[in-house]
């Protein structure tokens, strides 16, 4: 009998379905077609439309984020490809699992300037994991199987499958490979045993030692594995804005973030340490300040999967390449086979020091009367402390002033952009979680610069009966660029002053729930209000112009120079 | 400090991987000084050969970045090594009468060919490494060249 024939739409959503997609995101147009007829006729997977396919990447990395599964996002040729760069480069940047579906003009057409044709292979070359354009409908299964591979395994990524017209119409048999052939990639897990014993011996003799934790212990879900090291070994950890939640900020052992806006005791334990042990984290410069500065009498392990981030920026003396959960176990594993001799004489006189540091804190200041969105945001944490919300934000002021609020005892419950810095991130983002966790409390702590770059996601929300609560803090300016502009450009507000529609009507209008707060006893009515809603809701708190976010290390300075208030000298 | 690095590069031999390479270059600003591509005898495969000046940091970064890309199986950095190097020119040279001797003379102690002649023009081929064509091309200059072409390194490591 002869074997069954398929189109290249169908075998795509088979091809899906064989790996566990079950939801996706996405925006029709003409090239794939096909595949929305196919969708049609199905019922495995649920597609939700947004309203811009930006918004359908971030979506899908939101969802990525929550769930640790890959996230997925289809849509057409390209505007609607050109339309996802930014997306896909975030989740590039954060290293989060997508796989991304582009429509393509037909075979014979690519290359003819046809009408909506972009060359999507090479736009996003320089901001994917990988990206492949399928040529012969008979390479479209053993391609998504590699796609899904690709994003998931050694440091995770977004991966671009570009799909002509005609290769979605054409005909094939249906197999789904059980395995990849990739000789050219072999991510390594396993750390080499010998830095490890190294490593450990390090550590062990550390009179200052500190954890440095980031995003990639996230990823491996080595959270229990870090935090059993770190109380084993007694070692204080600051994590990263990516690292949030991969060691429990309620532990004594937790210094909090470190970096631009860290904790001051954070960044003093830092520069002050002896031995840094950076797990999972890149040294971006918005954690290390000035490079030359940065470790510069303190030796440096560092674990990460990806050989790139290892002495790109920070000079390191053990690096171990691995996945963060694998290289942990392993250490911990030989911790308890010999007696450990921790040095409590030094470790407590460390442990002091970072006591005595812990008095210097910011001192907020509010220039006048008006609603103060720090304790706006203080009251948003302490008030949904015990739903153990998902927290999403966009990026600025707001997001810095969350990292430093939200204290977070479990991974996966703070989403935000932080490599890319991507304004308009958080909204879709928070839908995401919340198709990725139905039950979970979804909140999008927002700026009204941030909200309104993709405002329009509001009628996703109300189409899918998505529960989405965004706080938005109204300041009236891009907060995080006035900042800038206030200390470093003489007051000179160029451009950073932006007008909002009133969010309460705009929410109504889509049929969304809207509330306005001036005052702050009017924050938790508001807070619960938005809860027992049904719907996704809008949040106005009018804030205080001109509040800034400290502690404050200016960019290109030292860690240990932090600015703790308004009146402080730069 | 800068200096010219040789990088041999096996990759996948599919439609794209030389760009990717390319890119990972002027992504960061450096400039290729010579590349050359082809096939292996496994025509599944393809080698290419980059030469570029960058200091050592730079080109361990720069290969850990090859590496990340899937098409690619193997990076060497052969100016560490000791490797064999060698390069394909053609010079065309318009040669008056009186030079001709003096030209051939040159070919041959710079153990270049003269691959064909027609009339007046002298089509000379140079299969040598950087310093032997180099002299070549010192020695040849006063006589006028009309056209130079050259291939980009070709490399191998010797063990």
């Amino acid at each position: 009998m002869a074997k069954e024939l398929f189109t290249g739409a169908e075998i795509f959503l088979k091809s899906l379905e064989a790996e566990g997609v079950d939801e996706i995101f996405g925006y029709p147009g003409g090239v794939i077609l096909t595949i929305y007829e196919a969708l049609y006729n199905q019922k495995a997977i649920k597609h939700y439309l947004v309203r811009h396919e930006q918004a359908a990447v971030h979506a899908a990395e939101g969802y990525a984020r929550v769930s640790g599964r890959p996230g997925v996002a289809l849509v057409t040729s390209g505007p609607g490809a050109c339309n996802t760069i930014t997306g896909i480069a975030n989740a590039y940047y954060d290293g989060y699992p997508l796989v991304v579906f582009t429509g393509q003009v037909g075979t014979n057409q690519i290359g003819n300037d046809a009408f909506q044709e972009a060359d999507i292979v090479g736009i996003t070359r320089s901001c994917c994991k990988h990206n492949y354009l399928v040529k012969d409908v008979k390479d479209l299964a053993r391609i998504i199987k590699e796609a899904f591979y690709i994003a998931t395994t050694g440091k995770p990524g977004p991966v671009v499958v570009d799909m002509p017209k005609d290769i979605l119409t054409a005909k094939t048999t249906f197999n789904y490979p059980s395995e990849v052939k990739l000789v050219g990639y072999n991510p390594t897990y396993k750390g080499h045993p010998l830095q490890i014993s190294k490593a450990l011996k390090m550590l062990k003799e550390a009179q200052r030692p500190v954890i440095i934790s980031g995003g990639g212990v996230l990823q491996a879900g080595a959270h229990h594995e870090l935090t059993k090291l770190a109380e084993m070994l007694e070692i204080p950890v600051a994590h990263t804005l990516m690292g949030k939640g991969t060691f429990p900020e309620s532990s004594p052992l937790s210094l909090g973030m470190l970096g631009m806006h860290g904790n001051y005791w954070a960044n003093y334990a830092v520069v002050h340490a002896d031995v840094i042990f950076a797990v999972g984290t890149r040294f971006n410069d918005r954690i290390t300040g000035c490079l030359k500065r940065f470790a510069r009498d303190s030796q440096v392990i560092h674990i990460d999967i990806d050989p790139c981030s290892i002495s790109k920026n920070v000079k390191v003396d053990i690096p171990i390449v691995g996945d963060a959960k694998n290289v942990l176990s392993s250490m911990i594993d030989e911790l308890c086979t010999k007696a450990l001799l921790v040095d409590h004489k030094a470790k407590d006189k460390w442990l002091n020091q970072i006591e005595e540091w812990r008095k210097k804190r910011a001192i907020p200041e509010c220039p006048s009367d008006k609603l103060s969105a720090l304790k706006v945001i203080e009251t948003l944490y302490e008030y949904t402390k015990p739903f153990k919300p998902i927290v999403c934000t966009e990026v600025g002021q707001h997001q810095m002033w969350c990292a430093q609020m939200f204290k977070m005892d479990e991974p996966r419950h703070f989403i935000t952009s932080g490599g890319l810095g991507t304004m308009g991130f958080g909204f879709p983002a928070a839908m995401g979680a919340a198709v990725a966790d139905k039950n979970a409390l979804v909140l999008n702590i927002a700026g009204d610069g941030s909200i309104q770059m993709n405002i329009q996601e509001l009628a996703t929300c109300m189409d899918y009966g998505f529960k989405v609560i965004n706080c938005v803090i109204n300041n009236g300016y891009l907060g995080m660029v006035r900042q800038w502009q206030e200390k470093l450009y003489h007051k000179h507000y160029s451009e950073t002053k932006i007008s909002s529609p009133d969010f309460v009507k705009l929410a109504e209008a889509y049929g969304a729930k809207g509330i306005r707060v001036e005052k702050e006893e009017d924050i938790i009515p508001a807070i619960k209000e938005a809860m027992e809603a049904n719907c996704s809701v809008f949040i106005d708190f009018v804030v205080e112009n001109f509040e800034m976010v400290y502690p404050w290390v200016l960019a290109g300075q030292p860690l240990n120079k932090v600015l703790l208030s308004n009146s402080q000298e730069i | 400090m800068s200096t010219i690095h040789t990088l041999s590069i096996l990759v996948t031999n599919e439609a794209g991987v030389l760009s990717r390479v390319v890119d990972l270059f002027s992504g960061r600003g450096y400039n290729i000084e010579t590349l050359t591509v082809a096939p292996t005898i496994d025509r599944n495969y393809s080698r290419i050969t980059i030469t570029t000046f960058a200091n050592n940091e730079a080109i361990e970064q720069v290969c850990k970045q090859l590496h990340r890309l899937i098409p690619v199986l193997k990076v060497s950095d052969l100016s560490v090594n000791e490797a064999l190097e060698r390069e394909v020119v053609l010079i065309k040279l318009q040669v008056k009468d009186e030079d001709v001797d003096k030209v051939l003379r040159i070919a041959e102690v710079t153990g270049a060919k003269v691959i064909d002649i027609t009339d007046k023009i002298y089509t000379i081929q140079i299969v040598s490494d950087e310093k032997q064509i180099q002299a070549l091309i010192e020695l040849i200059k006063p006589y006028g060249y009309k056209e130079f072409a050259r291939s980009g390194k070709v490399a191998i490591s010797k063990n």
